[in-house]
């Protein structure tokens, strides 16, 4: 089977730009940053670089076993995927992910994970974000 | 469209806000510099310092490359509009916050800081931060105290705006400046120390897949062609050999005709990457990241194996005002000088021409004895130039005082207006490339290389165009025209061989909103409004003239002459006043 998993492969060459973030919010045909599931920002200040948070597709992932309404699921192909009309808001899969790659929708009051999509990787000038596919065998 | 009609109007005397729908104002002046500048307009009795206005465009957060932040005040420099430029993320977090603008009046009653967001304007007590002696301090408590991280925008001033220098910056995310005209002072004034802007939102297009299709055809465009290559690679430094060797590079205070092969070689663009580069940085939204960083290591002065590393954003202009014109050509030495007047918030292009004024005045004997506590400085001393620069920041005697003011003020009081290099008491950007440039920073609103750049002229020499002021003055006027446009789209200039017009007026329709079908004729029209604004408050051709200097020392594209200048200025005035069909009749 095809496996897909975004990675931050080289975090030194981040300029900040933040077209990833751009790129993730177009996914809804809007323009602006409006719930993007990836952020860019400062590691302390724009001369220390920058770090850049995204779902790093954990193979056990804290998320998933966090929620107790099981809205939240781990598809085979890569990636983590919301259940929305399970999800009851209560926050506890943002707790659980430490690394803070469990965006929060505000207006929904649900959170907003990546799917693996690659679009930001594809937006990334300096090839920051590399989206890889791995073909794992079976099915 | 929605979020950029609105602006939120902040009292820093009555310590409130309000937020005002003015789909008027963006209809009719498009957004950036043109809304700007007519808000300035309307609001510039109710500050005795004037408002200051940010603005941002309908291009902002949509399309790469249109984070611009224009902000529009009275220049305490000039005595007239001011108006500066802004990259980093401002504009940005501006309209994510919700507003197309921003205007703040009055004085605070202690010193602040606002914090501006969804939910309008808040004022933090900047009583602990008023008198630091660095930007970045006041930046990184700043920073702490609000949230908002990767979505948010410090903007402050250092030493050098409280202290009201007329020339001081206002400095936002480290290493982007509203540089020139003195902004920093006008916040020193209102006692406001910063604004720290955040905010995330979503931006509804009216064609979404026609919106995505172009986006993407405009990201190619700007990563893969050569139009960006030279801000990409090497950053803006890259001009320093070749402006060097056509003899365009201002060497101390253009009394040298040039720099040596070593010198210019010390402070290009490949020897400055190759010594020093150590990080570079974009503004919101923009592929190219043109900001290049030095790390510069410098041994502590009272203890050996201590060392202090400082990241200094260096660019072409920098090197010039605060290398070449000063006769500085160790890099290191110049990377110390940015470093310094980083830290104060102070406009390096002034900074460096009056240093060089105050050199030349110097050694001819026209300053008061006791003006300095040392002998004043000759070309190169950068020791003595760091001194100069911290007294100009705090030093209380009349002759700081009178330097504080500019070198326009300096040369009215102890002579030497011959070689005072001011452009409507505004001071020399570094292109001594011929009478296109200088009458471009004459004749520009802002007097500003950036407005017309008349430089590309001199060094295009196109024949056709200098055969008689007429000619000159439309070519100039029709380019400044078309950048009031991308200013207003708050479009950054190093893109403008791809935001055509043709491109401009599919943007914006994918987006939602359109514009008229001449953008050039539109240019023109808010070029004259600003023009007008400047005339309101006392602007006056007869008083625009080349300083002698500019005249005597050799350029490499048409020399300049003040019969001519006068000639072309007069042309200019003349056709301003045109039908905007008559004048870009073919």
């Amino acid at each position: 089977m095809m496996k897909i998993k975004l990675s931050v492969q080289n975090p030194q060459l981040c300029v900040g730009c933040q077209l990833c973030m751009y790129a993730c919010s177009r996914r809804s045909g809007s323009g602006g940053l409006g719930q993007p599931a990836i952020s860019v920002r400062s590691s302390g200040g724009m001369s220390k670089g920058f770090t850049i948070i995204v779902c790093r597709c954990c193979e056990e992932p804290p998320c998933v076993e966090a929620c107790p309404a099981g809205a939240l699921v781990q598809v085979k192909t890569g990636g983590i995927r919301l259940q929305k009309d399970k999800c009851t808001g209560c926050g506890l899969c943002r707790d659980a992910c430490i690394i803070g790659a469990v965006f929060w929708d505000p207006v929904a009051c649900q959170p907003d994970i990546c799917v693996q999509c690659g679009q930001c990787a594809l937006f990334c000038p300096h090839d920051v974000l590399v989206l890889s596919k791995s073909d794992e065998g079976g099915t | 469209m929605k979020t950029l009609h609105r602006v939120l109007i902040v009292d820093m005397s009555a310590q409130s806000f309000i937020v005002e729908e003015r789909p008027d104002l963006f209809s009719d002046f498009i957004g950036g510099s043109g809304v700007s500048s007519a808000l300035l307009r309307e609001y510039r009795g109710r500050s005795p310092e004037g408002p200051i206005v940010f603005a941002v465009g309908p291009f902002t957060a949509l399309y790469p490359m249109a984070s611009k932040t224009v902000a529009s005040f009275l220049s305490p420099l000039t005595g007239n509009y001011g108006e500066s430029h802004a990259g980093g993320r401002s504009a940005v977090s501006l309209r994510m916050a919700g507003y197309g603008a921003l205007v703040v009046l009055g004085q605070a009653p202690f010193p602040q800081y606002l914090v501006v967001d969804e939910e309008g304007a808040r004022f933090k007590d900047a009583r602990s931060l008023w008198g630091m002696k660095n930007c970045s301090t006041p930046a990184r408590i700043m920073r702490e105290q609000e949230g908002g991280a990767g979505l948010r925008s410090i903007l402050r001033i250092g030493p050098a705006g409280e202290k009201k220098v007329s020339y001081a910056s206002v400095t936002t995310e480290t290493y982007r400046h509203f540089g020139r005209m003195g902004l920093g002072a006008v916040f020193g004034m209102k006692k406001l120390k910063g604004i720290v802007l955040k905010g995330n939102r979503g931006i509804r297009v009216s064609d979404p897949a026609r919106y995505k299709t172009l986006y993407q055809e405009l990201y190619k465009e700007m990563t893969e062609s050569d139009i960006m290559k030279k801000y990409h690679d090497l950053g803006t430094p890259a001009n320093i050999l070749p402006l060097h060797e056509m003899g365009a590079l201002p060497v101390c205070n253009l009394t040298r005709k040039s720099l040596t092969g070593p010198e210019a070689d010390s402070l290009s663009g490949e020897k400055m990457a190759a010594r020093f580069l150590s990080r570079r940085l974009a503004c919101a939204h923009c592929p190219v990241a043109c900001i290049h960083l030095a790390a510069l290591r410098l041994e502590a002065p009272s203890e050996p194996y201590f060392y202090q590393t400082s990241y200094v954003s260096y660019d072409y202009e920098l090197l010039y005002a605060l290398g070449s014109m000063i006769g500085v050509t160790e890099a290191r030495d110049v990377l110390r000088l940015i470093d310094r007047v980083e830290q104060y918030g102070m406009d390096a292009m002034s900074t460096g021409v009056i240093l060089a004024w105050i050199t030349e005045a110097g050694a001819k004997g026209l300053l008061p004895p006791g003006a300095f506590v040392k002998n004043p400085p000759s070309w190169g001393q950068t020791e003595a130039y760091l001194d100069l620069i911290d007294k100009i920041c705090f030093a209380p005697s009349p002759f700081f005082e009178t330097a504080r003011k500019g070198c326009a003020a300096l040369a009215e009081v102890y002579g030497g207006k011959d070689f005072a290099l001011v452009f409507g008491k505004n001071e020399m950007p570094g292109y001594h490339t011929g009478i296109g440039a200088h009458l471009g920073f004459l004749l520009g609103i802002r007097h500003s290389h950036l407005d017309n750049a008349g430089y590309a002229l001199d060094q295009k020499m196109d024949k056709e165009v200098f055969s008689s002021p007429d000619h000159l003055a439309l070519t100039l006027i029709k380019e400044e025209s078309f950048r009031h446009i991308l200013s207003s789209l708050v479009v950054c200039f190093f893109a403008r061989n791809i935001y055509s017009p043709s491109l401009i007026s599919e943007l914006s329709r994918a987006a939602g909103f359109s514009l008229p079908e001449s953008l050039l004729e539109k240019g023109l029209e808010l070029y004259r409004a600003k023009l007008s604004l400047k005339e309101e408050l006392g602007f006056r051709w007869e008083d625009l003239s080349l300083p002698r200097r500019v005249c005597e020392t050799q350029t490499p594209g048409p020399q300049p002459d003040q019969a001519f200048a006068r000639e072309t200025l007069r042309a200019a005035r003349r056709l301003l006043q045109d039908t905007p069909a008559t004048l870009f009749e073919e």
